[in-house]
């Protein structure tokens, strides 16, 4: 992917140390971490289990705040923004995709978009329909996370994610439930959403096989981010 | 309250067998609310429905069954009619009698001898007022053990034969038998136990030198509050208002007391069942409210969301419950004392529901203490 002019920075991380669990079990999440990720990159993160990947993908989603060092997103810092503010900031400006199922049991795919956009005080007219057809799940509107597979879940996670706009998406193992067909499908269509939507994501994932559809891929090992040796 | 009422929709055979433990609780307190009114109907009406402010007993006298066992004199009443506020004293004889109707039926009264033309003589439905010194005006609940007016009634023992020639307005029991209203004379001939076969006739009445009854009854003026110890004082009597004086009829005291213990506990229980089934419905939820936390939801629309659901549920159940209860009541039967009164059915029913909000909100609070870090990361 050639850049000619320089995409604005949706995530920018500087100098970020975690400590995880206190006293004997104390580890280190996150150490000194720097990213920058602009709008519209793809951004795949591979590692170990226990390297920090969730940890990253908390502190970038305002979810806890580094030790040191800061964070910003769509230019702003997130230091010293209090819990209420921290959600609201959430809410519009950041998407999340959890592991499979994590999709409210009780609220059909239609239900699932529509309770977004009333928290994040979107248009009453909002219709569902349009972001369901793009991630390929209009047919799908009124059934309930019990009646998806577990790659039509993750689809509706997705479109869920996007409803309130937000610029930033973070995604945490989308793929740890699916078979490699079902993978590659759910992660073309993380490529093409933030491609058309803009949208910076950061996908975490320990799937190899997926990584050709990511714009850059960077490797945790025990808090700390780098290239990767080697990309599959 | 958009995902409270789709998760009521989702999860309805939960919240379903959780309301029919709210709907049967709801059941019982509207039972035992028209069981304590029927009880309080059964046990003082015929002191509910008397004109009269306070009644004054001879000092000392044991509160339970006050009514009977005291005996007050001539100066008794005199001091209760100088006393500031006082509009009208009268005596009033008060005694339980076994009686057999002339076709073997055996009924129990409450015997109230009172003056004729007083205001304790009672206003009357049919028949005639209190007058023939062989008249009694009773209760007409007395109708559904067939007297009727002209039965005659032979107090057992005694052989004393008094007649039925009216029956009051309102129905009067007291001590959960039917009051007999009788003049004080013929009352004093029969407490005096001089009363002989027959008819009580003029000439045993004249006879009689027995002046005491069991209380004075006093009226008081319009809107004047009563100094009762200060009147007990100066007549060596011991007064109460006519609501605690129900205390001293008959078992009043422990029925009540009875029935208000088992409504605290079912309070109680509402409030166990509900806080319980909330606690367990909030565990059940708790990546899912992780996840919308993570996502931005505030804890203030979720806890509200929460507690919407916990009055929906209740409010709903308890109705289901009332409607039930008060068709059950409808089929009570006679001999069972039961009345429904809207006050108390009223109070239970919202107490029903304020405490099983309080048991939720317990339950739902700890909605804001979950970590929205739990939605990252799998199972962890
Ligand atoms: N709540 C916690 N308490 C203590 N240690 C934790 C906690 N969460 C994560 N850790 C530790 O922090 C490190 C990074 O965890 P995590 O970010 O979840 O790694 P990954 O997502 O790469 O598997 C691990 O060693 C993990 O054991
Ligand atoms: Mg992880």
């Amino acid at each position: 992917m050639t850049l000619q002019t320089p995409a604005p920075t949706a995530l920018s991380i500087r100098n970020a140390m975690l400590e995880m669990g206190d006293g004997d079990s104390k580890v280190i999440a996150l150490d000194n971490v720097n990213l920058e990720v602009a709008a519209g990159e793809f951004l795949a993160i591979v590692g170990p289990s226990g390297s920090g990947k969730s940890s990253l993908l908390a502190v970038a989603g305002a979810l806890s705040a580094p030790d040191s060092g800061s964070v910003s997103v769509n230019g702003q810092e997130l230091a010293g923004l209090s819990q209420g503010k921290l959600a609201a900031f959430r809410l519009a400006n950041i998407g999340f995709v959890f592991q499979s199922g994590n999709l409210i049991p009780a609220l059909s795919a239609a239900d699932q978009l529509r309770l977004v956009n009333k928290l994040s005080g979107g248009p009453r007219s909002f219709d569902p329909l349009p972001l369901l057809e793009s991630v390929g799940m209009a047919h799908r509107a009124s059934n309930r996370p019990g009646q998806l597979s577990g790659g039509e879940r993750q689809r509706v996670g997705i479109a869920r994610a996007l409803v309130s706009g937000a610029k930033l998406l973070l995604v945490d193992e989308p793929t740890a439930s699916l078979d490699r067909a079902r993978s590659h499908e759910v992660v073309e269509l993380l490529a093409r959403e933030s491609r058309e939507h803009g949208v910076a994501t950061i996908m975490v994932t320990h799937d190899h096989e997926v990584l050709g559809a990511c714009d850059r891929v960077l490797e945790m090992v025990d808090g700390k981010l780098s290239a990767p040796v080697s990309v599959a | 309250m958009f995902l409270a009422l789709r998760e009521l929709r989702f999860a309805r055979g939960r919240f379903t067998l959780m309301g029919g433990v709210i709907a049967l609780i709801a059941v019982l307190m509207v039972m035992l609310s028209g069981l304590s009114s029927g009880l309080v109907n059964d046990g003082v009406s015929g002191l509910k429905s008397m004109p009269a402010t306070a009644f004054a007993f001879d000092e000392g006298t044991k509160t339970d069954n006050a009514f009977s066992r005291s005996v007050i004199d001539d100066q008794q009443l005199a001091e209760w009619r100088t006393i500031d506020g006082v509009a009208a004293a009268e005596k009033m004889g008060v005694s339980m009698a076994n009686t057999t109707a002339e076709d073997g039926t055996q009924l129990d009264v409450t015997l109230f001898g009172v003056e004729p033309g007083t205001f304790l003589d009672p206003a009357i439905s049919s028949g005639a007022g209190l007058g023939a010194i062989d008249g009694i005006v009773v209760s007409p609940t007395m109708k559904a053990e067939g007297v009727e007016l002209g039965t005659v009634v032979t107090l057992d023992r005694i052989d004393t034969k008094l007649t039925v020639i009216g029956f009051t307005e309102n129905q009067a029991t007291f001590g959960h038998v039917d009051v007999a209203y009788l003049p004080l004379h013929t009352w004093q001939l029969i407490a005096s136990g001089q009363a002989l076969p027959g008819a009580p006739t003029e000439a045993q009445l004249s006879a009689l030198d027995f002046s005491t009854a069991s209380v004075v009854a006093v009226q008081a003026n319009d809107g004047v509050k009563l100094d009762l110890a200060a009147a007990d004082a100066i007549a060596g009597t011991s007064s109460q208002l006519l609501k605690a004086a129900f205390n001293a009829s008959p078992g009043y005291e422990a029925e009540t007391m009875t029935l208000s213990m088992i409504q605290m506990f079912l309070y109680a229980i509402c409030a166990l069942v509900v806080g319980a089934f909330f606690t367990v419905w909030t565990i059940q939820r708790k990546h899912e409210i992780a996840v919308l936390r993570a996502m931005g939801a505030s804890a203030g629309y979720l806890l509200r969301d929460g507690l919407a659901q916990a009055a929906i549920v209740l409010i709903g159940f308890t109705a289901v419950g009332l409607a039930a209860g008060l068709g059950l009541g409808a089929i009570m039967p006679d001999a069972m004392p039961f009345a429904l009164e809207a006050a108390p059915i009223a109070t239970a029913t919202a107490l029903t529901i304020i405490l099983g909000l309080m048991g939720a909100a317990i339950a739902v609070i700890r909605i804001s203490k979950i970590d929205p870090l739990n939605a990252l990361g799998g199972q962890r």
